[in-house]
């Protein structure tokens, strides 16, 4: 789509957009967000992006096939559940590093997090794939 | 020890993922297929054994305490599902990697199907109803794609019906989900086996039992939820239609086992009578239906129908030794019918045809695979000493035992059409002259070329034959199944704990479950 209008907005928008997504992916868990509505939104920015200049600069803009993220999530989410072998639990058992940064504020990192990227990957190269897919026609 | 019951889900799924990954890469998919197949084998093998040796098996996943998270359960019935799924999907890996052409594994074939298995492994070791339904999607969402993969006219024609059913009966069963839910305010399986028979109104509680019936048995094909099946099981590759029709409806034959013996016992009268009408047509209309076609595809696929009679009976007539039988019959029914459609796939090779008419002069050609189409068929007839013969024997006895002369009578029956049907396929195919109008003449069995369609087969009929001639230690573990089954205590214990039992035992007096 030739729009001076989209062209302008669109360079603007999808920086935001990517950014607050991957926002919403570290704010979920303890609060509303989470690799998935993280995910629709880069998904959101990368079609803005593909509306704006075409599938093909869209996908050289991705780097990497929507379909070889798909796989890197997968194999994300799977091995995350695996962290639970170092502390003798059930498979997926969250193990949380705790770090206290500063006095009011302390840094939980965990396996749900690496959990929560594999979705994030997953919904994007799922949802860019039908997506290009369907633009290309 | 966790870890071993996981690993029939984990295995598949991290071979999918890998696979998928290296999506552009084909051959290496190959590769991933056959090396998780066979590490799915020997985990599940190991599984079954665990299970024998120390009795039901239990982990809590994420460590959440039953009935809060979701519970993976193995007992007799899920290990050997398991084991007999990691079977037929090695033969399927290996076969497939000459049935299926560059094209489709482009596309992801291999992630696919294992996938697929991912699913399959899941819903038989899942304790969570909803979790169940979770399992359910998983897997027909891989075989859905599987289906129309490669997207040839009557592939998407068979894979339509084949979706809108199938999503037909995952709406119900959500539904029914959701109203079980609602009563007991738990869905953990065992938690359900103890409150279902606490719940006052029981003719609610029989009114969702007939839900589960109909979504299970959609998916299971039973009598009249089965026109979907000859619909589309004809339609894909001969590599998914074999693995179709293996596992996919034994799927819901096992939910509706689990289901009927764990969950909904309170009014047998009702649900394992309706069972044993549906049984009864099943396997009559299903056997009839495979009389009339001519093609082998076709003619194999109305047979699936017609065997899931068998186990339904077993299931509906509710004694130890009924159980046994069906828990035997699957068992047996697996490994057979996926090799038929194996050996049906060899001979479309040689002959270049589907069509009875249109082949012919086999047995001539090609002994080795006479002998290796004679086996599951026979075994699928019900021959001594194959493999069919000891679960039909079993069964008729239960059948006897209770007096049900009626249902023993159609088995007979059915049986006998059965080998009408699997002789008619010898003497068309095998016996008969090659006829004047065959797309190519037969030129041996191609046995170095083929060797990736003849291994496979050569391994099922293998099992045939040992399944059929040293029965007993198979026997043992149906037995072993079947008294789990009817015995729910160990199985709710297990999950929740000693003494978790107690309610029902105060409300019904009895640890035994009663037959109708």
């Amino acid at each position: 789509m030739n729009s001076l209008i989209l062209r302008v907005v669109g360079r603007l928008l999808v920086p935001l957009m990517l950014l607050f997504s991957v926002f919403l992916l570290l704010r979920g868990h303890n609060e509303p967000g989470g690799g998935f509505v993280g995910g629709l939104m880069a998904v959101g920015a990368f079609g803005l992006y593909s509306l704006t200049y075409g599938v093909a600069t869209a996908r050289k803009a991705l780097f990497v096939d929507p379909r070889t993220l798909v796989g890197l999530g997968l194999l994300l989410a799977v091995i995350s559940g695996f962290g639970a072998a170092f502390i003798d639990a059930p498979y997926l058992t969250g193990v949380w590093f705790v770090w206290d940064l500063a006095p009011d504020f302390t840094l939980h990192v965990g396996t749900p997090t690496v959990f929560d990227v594999g979705v994030y990957l997953v919904v994007i190269g799922g949802v860019l794939m039908a997506l290009f897919s369907v633009e290309d026609d | 020890m966790s870890w071993l019951l996981l690993s029939p889900m984990l295995i598949p799924f991290l071979g999918a993922s890998v696979a998928f990954l290296a999506w552009n890469r084909p051959r290496f998919g190959q590769v991933v297929g056959v090396v998780s197949a066979v590490l799915l084998l020997i985990t599940s093998v190991a599984l079954l054994l665990d299970v024998h040796a120390n009795g039901i098996r239990v982990v809590q996943a994420a460590n959440w305490e039953a009935p809060f998270g979701i519970s993976f359960v193995a007992d007799h019935l899920s290990a050997i599902m398991v084991v007999l799924t990691a079977i037929i999907g090695l033969a399927t890996i290996v076969y497939s990697l000459f049935d299926i052409n560059r094209e489709r594994t482009y596309y992801g074939y291999y992630p696919l199907l294992l996938t697929l298995l991912f699913g399959v492994n899941g819903a038989f070791l899942t304790g969570d109803l909803f979790n169940l339904y979770v399992w359910f999607e998983v897997l027909l969402l891989a075989s859905f794609v599987l289906m129309s993969l490669g997207g040839t006219r009557p592939q998407l024609d068979g894979t339509l019906k084949y979706v809108f059913i199938n999503l037909l009966a995952s709406a119900l069963l959500l539904v029914a989900i959701g109203l079980t839910y609602g009563m007991t305010g738990t869905l953990n399986m065992a938690d359900l086996a103890v409150k279902l028979p606490l719940v006052e109104n029981s003719g609610l509680v029989t009114a969702v039992a007939t839900m589960f019936l109909i979504a299970f048995g959609i998916k299971a094909g039973i009598f009249p939820l089965f026109a979907w099946l000859p619909a589309s099981y004809h339609t894909p590759p001969v590599a998914v239609s074999a693995i179709f029709a293996g596992l996919l409806t034994k799927v819901g034959v096992y939910t509706l086992i689990r289901a009927f013996t764990l969950l909904f016992t309170q009014d047998v009268g009702y649900t394992h009578q309706l069972l044993l009408w549906a049984a009864g047509l099943t396997m009559l209309t299903g056997v009839l239906g495979a009389a009339a076609q001519f093609e082998i595809r076709r003619i194999l696929s109305w047979h699936i129908i017609s065997q899931i009679g068998y186990m339904i009976m077993g299931l509906a007539l509710y004694t130890p030794l009924a159980l046994v039988g069906a828990v035997f019959y699957i068992t047996h029914h697996i490994i057979v019918k996926a090799n038929l459609f194996f050996v049906g796939g060899i001979i479309k090779r040689l002959t270049g045809s589907f069509e009875l008419e249109e082949t012919g002069g086999l047995y001539k050609a090609s002994p080795l695979l006479a002998v290796l189409f004679l086996i599951p068929a026979f075994s699928l007839a019900g021959f001594p000493p194959l493999s069919g013969f000891w679960p039909k024997y079993i069964l008729f006895r239960a059948g006897l035992e209770v007096e049900s002369y009626l249902i023993v009578a159609v088995a007979l029956i059915t049986g006998i059409l059965t080998t009408f049907s699997m002789t008619k396929i010898w003497a068309q195919a095998f016996w008969k002259g090659t006829p004047e109008g065959a797309a190519r003449p037969v030129r041996g069995s191609r046995f170095r070329e083929l060797r990736a369609l003849y291994l496979p087969v050569m391994f099922l009929a293998g099992i045939t034959i040992v399944i059929g001639v040293y029965a007993q230690p198979f026997l043992e573990l149906a037995q072993a199944s079947a008294a789990e089954l009817l015995d729910s205590r160990a199985y709710v214990e297990s999950v929740l704990g000693e003494g978790a039992y107690d309610p029902v035992l105060a409300l019904t007096g009895s640890e035994l479950g009663v037959a109708p």
